[in-house]
């Protein structure tokens, strides 16, 4: 399925702002992601496998609560950096 | 303590009782931002500082410091306002970096139950001049953390992280400084690879002679006047602690509550910024000892009345001095404003470098990086119009 990176972790993709991904779930994604991409996983996922407070994860247009959030392959999930800061 | 002296004919390995050698060599300041990362050049001289473009622009980097053992090899602790903590390794002096494998982090908590996160790496400390590779990490909140292959993977140190007292030593999320309680000033004996301190923002100052195994304060003859007890035994809030190489039986420490100086067999802190002007007062972040004397420290004070406003007293900064161990202190202000500057000094941010006579350098809340080459006689700015500097570090033996 489709993944949206945003620009705060291209540097772990090579620049991708879109890369494809598997998995049942978004943890399994996630996994994924973070297997081909050594680092991803634990700038937005806590080691509580909570997702941090300034980033939203959307299975189409949903937002995910948590990484338990079931993905199929025709699904496109976006990572966002929420609106923060002054 | 005994004073086991380390028998090696490593240059780089502290002998205490010995007094080091002046450093004669180019040497660099590694400044950590709220926005990044920039490396100040100050070559032999220490005359002309040239600054390096911004390494990581935009991300939050807490500190960073050179590893003495392989003084090409720098690591820094950063975040950024949405992407969680890790730690970046250099082995060419900042050229490129590599992430940490496994950075900082709590266990994960059964289920049912609430565990800790990292919020932030606040401080990194290279460990022992004997072990090679080894350094050490404190976090925020208050958590230890140790690795043993050159900051590439990191594991907590459950003898800290687990201990049953830690929630009572550090208490709750609330009870920590207004961006988030810190654990600092990790400290390793230069006799003792086994005999450490910690500071923690807030808990005290705590040792361990055991790699961490175990903890006991060592708070007693220090102020906590935010407490209600008075005389705890933890619970306070030491902002930068440090132990002299020469002499480590003797330990400073900028306390949120003063200055303050321990000499071991003393057994309790002696409140030395009582000897500081009284319309200074002793409250401030940093602390800077001379590297070959250990009666003379540098402190930076800031506001601490009233609401704590925590910039220079009445916009007015200086550094002071003691040459006999905080008996006396010497006002150090020529260079710098003489008027409305109203500067912070964070706690990692002021340091020494060990040229003769030593470059005393601190950075600012407001983007400076100022220094002196008269160890404080006269102060000169090296840089301006950087973010907010959380860290100034010296490097030296470089190629």
């Amino acid at each position: 399925m489709k993944v949206y990176v945003p620009s705060a972790l291209r540097s772990y993709t090579g620049g991708e702002d879109e890369v494809d991904s598997s998995g049942a779930t978004l943890e399994e994604l996630l996994r994924e992601l973070d297997r081909r991409y050594p680092g991803f996983r634990f700038r937005i996922v806590d080691e509580q496998d909570a997702i941090r407070p300034h980033i939203k994860i959307f299975v189409n247009h949903d937002q995910a609560r948590d990484l338990t959030v079931g993905v199929r392959a025709e699904d496109e999930v976006s990572i966002l950096l929420a609106l923060s800061g002054g | 303590m005994p004073t086991p002296e380390i028998s090696t004919n490593d240059p780089s390995v502290p002998v205490t009782n010995h007094k080091p050698k002046p450093g004669k060599g180019p040497l660099a300041l590694l400044v950590a931002t709220r926005k990044g990362a920039f490396i100040l050049h100050g070559g032999k001289s220490r005359r002309k500082w040239k600054l390096s473009d911004p390494i990581f622009l935009g991300q939050m980097v807490h500190h960073m410091i050179q590893d003495p053992r392989e003084p090409q090899t720098i690591l820094m602790g950063s975040r950024t306002g949405h992407l969680g903590p890790t730690v970046f390794r250099s082995n060419d002096f900042g050229k490129t970096w590599t992430e940490a494998q496994t950075p900082p982090a709590f266990p994960k908590a059964p289920e049912g139950k609430t565990g800790r996160v990292v919020d932030h790496v606040f401080w990194l400390t290279p460990g022992h001049a004997t072990e090679a590779g080894v350094w050490w990490a404190g976090s925020s909140p208050q958590g230890l953390f140790r690795s043993e292959d050159a900051g590439n993977t990191w594991e907590g140190i459950s003898g800290f992280n687990d201990h049953p007292m830690r929630d009572t030593w550090v208490g709750g999320l609330g009870d920590g400084t207004p961006d988030g309680a810190k654990m600092h000033s990790i400290l390793i004996d230069p006799r003792d690879p086994n005999h450490m301190y910690i500071g923690m923002s807030g808990g005290g100052v705590f040792e361990s002679t055991d790699r961490g195994a175990d903890w006991k304060p060592l708070n007693k003859g220090c102020i906590a006047d935010f407490l209600p007890t008075p005389d705890p035994e933890y619970g306070h809030d030491p902002h930068c602690v440090r132990l002299h190489p020469m002499k480590p039986d003797r330990l400073y420490q900028q306390n949120h509550c003063g200055i303050y100086r321990m000499d071991r067999d003393e057994g309790a802190w002696v409140r030395i910024g009582d000897n500081m002007p009284k319309e200074i007062g002793d409250i401030g972040f940093p602390m800077v000892l001379h590297p070959r004397d250990p009666e003379t420290a540098w402190v930076f004070p800031m506001d601490g009345t009233t609401v704590w406003p925590r910039t220079s007293p009445d916009g007015k900064p200086a550094a002071y001095v003691t040459h006999n161990g905080g008996k006396k202190w010497k006002r150090l202000d020529r260079g710098l404003p003489g008027k409305h500057a109203w500067m912070t000094v964070k706690r990692q941010a002021m340091t020494s470098d060990s040229h003769k006579p030593i470059g005393i350098y601190f950075g600012t809340t407001n983007g400076e990086v100022w220094g002196s080459r008269t160890e404080g006689k006269k102060w000169k700015c090296l840089a301006r119009n950087l973010p907010h500097v959380y860290a100034v570090e010296v490097a030296e033996h470089l190629k």
